[in-house]
Order: C-alpha cells, then structure tokens, then sequence
C-alpha cells in the first residue's frame, strides 16, 4: 500500500471522525498484561533500532495471546474479552497487520494504549475467609497471600468483591449500606 | 515480600482501614527483615482522584501485595496493570498486628 492511499485513508477516516460522532466503544477486558513493553528490532543496521514504534494495542496484544498462545477460537476469546465475535475478528485482523508491518519494514513494537481494562480472577481463601486476585496468569495459584492456607476456591466473576460497582455512579455507598 | 496494609491509626493495635484511597494509614511491612513503616495518607481528604493518587504512592514502595478492606474499580484496573497482588479483608475490625501474624505464615 503506499503511502499517499494511506494519508488518503488517515484524512477520510479524520473528517468522518468530526462530522458524526462515533459510537462509544465497549471496553475490552485484558486478564493478563503483557511481561513487556514493547520489542526492538536488532542487526547490523543501526538506524532500525530508533525507528519509528509500531504501536500494538493492549487489546491487539490480548487477542493474539488468547487466540494463538491459549489456542483459543474467535468466539470463545470474544467471550473472554467481553466483547462480539466479529469484533474481536477485527482486532485480531489489525493485530496481525500491526506485527506484519513491524516484521518486515524492521520496526520497534510497543505495547499500550487502547480500550480496555484490565481484570483478574479472584478467589476466596477457606482458611481466613479473605478475598484475593492473581495478577500473573502465568503462574499458579498455590496458597492464600494473607494466611498461606492452601485451600481457597474461585469467586465467579459477577461475585467478585469489586465488580459489583460502576465507578463514579455513587452506588458503592448504597452497596455498603445493603451489605450492612 | 513486601505488603502494604490500610490502616485506621499508627500504631499495630489500630485497625485495617476499609477503603483504600482515603485511608489514614498506609502500614508497609516487609516480610523478610520485619520491618514496619506507617505512612500517613496525604491524599485522605482529596475530594477526587483519592484512589488514583495514592496508587501513586503505594507504587513508589514497590509491594507485592496490597491488603485493604475496599478498592474502587478504577484503581483496581490500575494495580491489575501494575501487576500488584490484592486482598480484600471484609472483617475491618482486624487489627493489624493480627494482619502481620497473619503473613508470617
């Protein structure tokens, strides 16, 4: 593609932007951030380690994980990410176009930014009663953090001690008052 | 391990605070040397931005773990990011030397 059809594409999608607003997007849920923050490209030509980053969305980046390291299929990772089948197709599709681009033309990737927030499993501890989350995926649950019991089970995901509340709606004291 | 517990008060008889942004006390407690450092919340009285901005200074100490009896969403999504364990303690009539005994497991 070159690179007047690409400004052409960039200014078309700008002006749209201004005459109608878009719709909001739904946040996409991120269960594990990547260990990285991005990758540089290395070799004998000094000029591709400064070039310009490639910039891989949080959600582009938890698309590929889901789909190809947990070889999940669309629809099942669609469901993970809390968000529609074609949609996550879509992020999928511009996550692979983002690598393709940083593979071949020898540019930095970094990672961030996006419409997501990020989540994690959450769990009770049967020996003090305490509720925990595991933010590293990548490793097992072994024991409760507070007390070093080893029995806790898994809270389902609208039981989670914090989803229950929106931010910002006022309904945490109202939470607080029903729970007393 | 380093944790870092809500506190009502500055002394290890006081008890865990239950919200997070607007606490008293932060207690940092390092499991390894025993170490307990209480730090007084600046942001306690903050009308906004409480909770995002005492992440700040949580994260300055570098924890492993955060104990408190409340986090908002959005600084959860925050420590999520940040990779920081939490525990939430419903029963805020613990003490935190109860908390301390409790880690040293």
């Amino acid at each position: 593609m070159s690179i007047e059809l690409l400004f052409i594409i960039f200014v078309s999608d700008k002006c749209s932007i201004d005459i109608v607003s878009p719709k909001n997007k739904i946040l996409r849920r991120v269960v594990n951030p990547p260990p990285v923050k991005g990758f540089k490209p290395y070799g004998p030509n000094p000029d591709l380690r400064i070039s310009e980053p490639v910039t891989l969305f949080y959600e582009e980046y938890e698309a590929i994980r889901l789909c190809d390291y947990d070889g999940l299929n669309h629809e099942l990772a669609s469901i993970e990410m809390g968000i529609s089948r074609p949609t996550f197709t879509r992020i999928y599709a511009g996550a692979l176009q983002k690598l393709a681009v940083a593979l071949v033309e020898g540019r930095q990737i970094s990672i961030g930014g996006g419409q997501v927030y990020f989540d994690t499993q959450w769990y009770r501890c049967l020996g003090c009663g305490c509720h925990f989350n595991h933010p590293n995926k990548d490793q097992k649950v072994t024991h409760c953090p507070l007390c070093g019991h080893l029995h806790f089970s898994p809270i389902a995901e609208n039981k989670s001690p914090i989803h229950l509340v929106e931010p910002g709606t006022g309904q945490r004291r109202e939470q607080g008052v029903t729970d007393e | 391990m380093k944790a870092i517990m809500t506190s009502t008060g500055n002394h290890l008889d006081s008890k865990l605070d239950s919200r997070f942004g607007r606490c008293e006390f932060f207690v940092v407690y390092d499991t390894e040397s025993g170490s307990v450092e209480f730090i007084p919340n600046p942001n306690k009285d903050l009308k906004e931005g409480a909770g995002i901005a005492s992440v700040e200074l949580v994260a300055s100490k570098n924890p492993d773990l955060i104990i408190s009896g409340e986090f908002g969403p959005k600084i959860k999504n925050l420590l999520d990011s940040l990779q920081i364990q939490l525990v939430v303690i419903q029963d805020t009539e613990r003490k935190i030397q109860n908390i301390i005994n409790l880690l040293n497991h």
